[in-house]
């Protein structure tokens, strides 16, 4: 530990060879990411990946869509509902949309009350956070509900235009709704080992010897904040599209 | 600066104990996330207008790419701290993204190509629309 990370590079002789030194090379202490806890670096790292699984599945989405002859249904119309005798054009994702908006700023609020170590305060947003986040997935299985059993839309087919919707529909919203249920599951672990003070007492989780500390709340925030981030591309290029 | 590098400090606290992992907090005043909050709220509720004034053509699509591109440029920088952190950790993230741009070009061309093979052997899209053609 003594040894600097500059030292031992200079010092070619010193390093191990063969599968001790795979270790002893990625357990070296040396840091591209200064002043950020590793855990958070790696959870960027996974949202990394997580864009380009995204980012497939839009990109192909807009593939189909531009190669179709058919006209595509139009989402204003399809996500229609009818509030007291009247059609409102995608009222029901432009709710979500704001549930999920709401839902990332008490994340926020969550992750800067964690941060002054107020307990309460951070179970509070968390639990709240996982509440909206719960609003929105169960107002997802309505409209997934209605578009299967009411409007007849499959994954090969739907009666309204372009076979190609259903499948980018499914596909792309599923894998984001799926995306949102992991996230609440998450928040409520991460809401219980803050209210019995896991945190406070630094213990250490159940898959790591690491001490707990408040950054575990900025990593799942993250993840949250990401979650949102996704549906504002979904958002824009699936359904206002 | 009050958010400088997590060293605002919320009173009460004993500077006795040097907690190791104080400085790598990012901690910043309320003020900037509620005024984040509301700006969010005013981009999806303009988005959503596009929609719903039935705004059509190129300001369509570009009114929603701004509003698109500002939402998450905001939840980006500031609801994931982004615009606080070191350049290696914001370059190392932010610009592997860009290659999407690239994926998304290819898929233009392959979409075009397809959508001129399928006028070729299914008929122009006008004549075809009433025999709605399976493709594949």
């Amino acid at each position: 530990m003594t040894q600097t990370a500059l030292a031992s590079t200079s010092h070619a002789g010193q390093l191990k060879e063969g599968l001790p030194g795979i270790v002893a090379d990625w357990s070296s202490d040396q840091r591209a990411f200064k002043n950020v806890p590793w855990g958070k670096a790696m959870m960027w790292i996974f949202l990394l990946s997580d864009t380009f699984i995204f980012g497939s599945f839009l990109i192909s989405y807009m593939t189909v869509r531009m190669s179709t002859q058919t006209p595509w249904p139009n989402p204003s119309e399809v996500f229609a509902l009818v509030i007291g005798g009247q059609s409102i054009p995608l009222i029901l994702i432009a709710i979500m949309t704001f549930v999920l908006i709401s839902s990332s700023g008490t994340m926020v609020l969550a992750v800067n009350y964690g941060y002054r170590k107020d307990r309460k305060m951070t179970v509070i947003f968390l639990i709240l956070t996982a509440m909206l986040g719960a609003t929105f997935v169960g107002m997802q299985a309505f409209e997934w509900s209605k578009l299967i059993f009411e409007e007849g839309v499959r994954p090969w087919g739907n009666p309204m235009g372009a076979a190609q919707f259903g499948a980018s529909f499914f596909m792309i919203t599923g894998f984001h709704g799926t995306h949102v249920s992991i996230g609440v599951i998450f928040l409520i672990i991460v809401a219980i080992k803050v209210g019995r003070g896991d945190l406070d007492h630094q213990r250490p989780g159940f898959m790591t010897g690491r001490r707990g500390t408040y950054e575990i709340v900025e990593t799942m925030g993250l993840y949250w904040h990401f979650v949102d981030l996704v549906w504002v591309f979904i958002f824009a290029v699936f359904y206002l599209w | 600066m009050a958010h400088a590098e997590g060293h605002a400090h919320t009173a009460g606290h004993s500077h006795a104990a040097p907690e190791k992992h104080h400085v790598e907090g990012q901690q910043h005043p309320l003020g900037v996330y509620f005024k984040i909050w509301g700006l969010l709220f005013v981009l999806s509720a303009a988005s959503y207008a596009v929609d719903y004034f039935h705004v059509q053509g190129y300001l369509r699509w570009g009114l929603i790419l701004v509003f698109m591109m500002l939402k998450a440029g905001l939840i980006v920088a500031v609801f994931m701290h982004m615009m606080w952190e070191r350049l290696a950790m914001v370059y190392a993230i932010l610009v592997p993204p860009l290659l999407l741009l690239v994926f998304v070009a290819i898929g233009a061309f392959e979409a075009d190509y397809t959508f001129l093979t399928r006028g070729t052997f299914f008929g122009p899209p006008a004549q075809a629309a009433p025999a709605a053609p399976k493709h594949k």
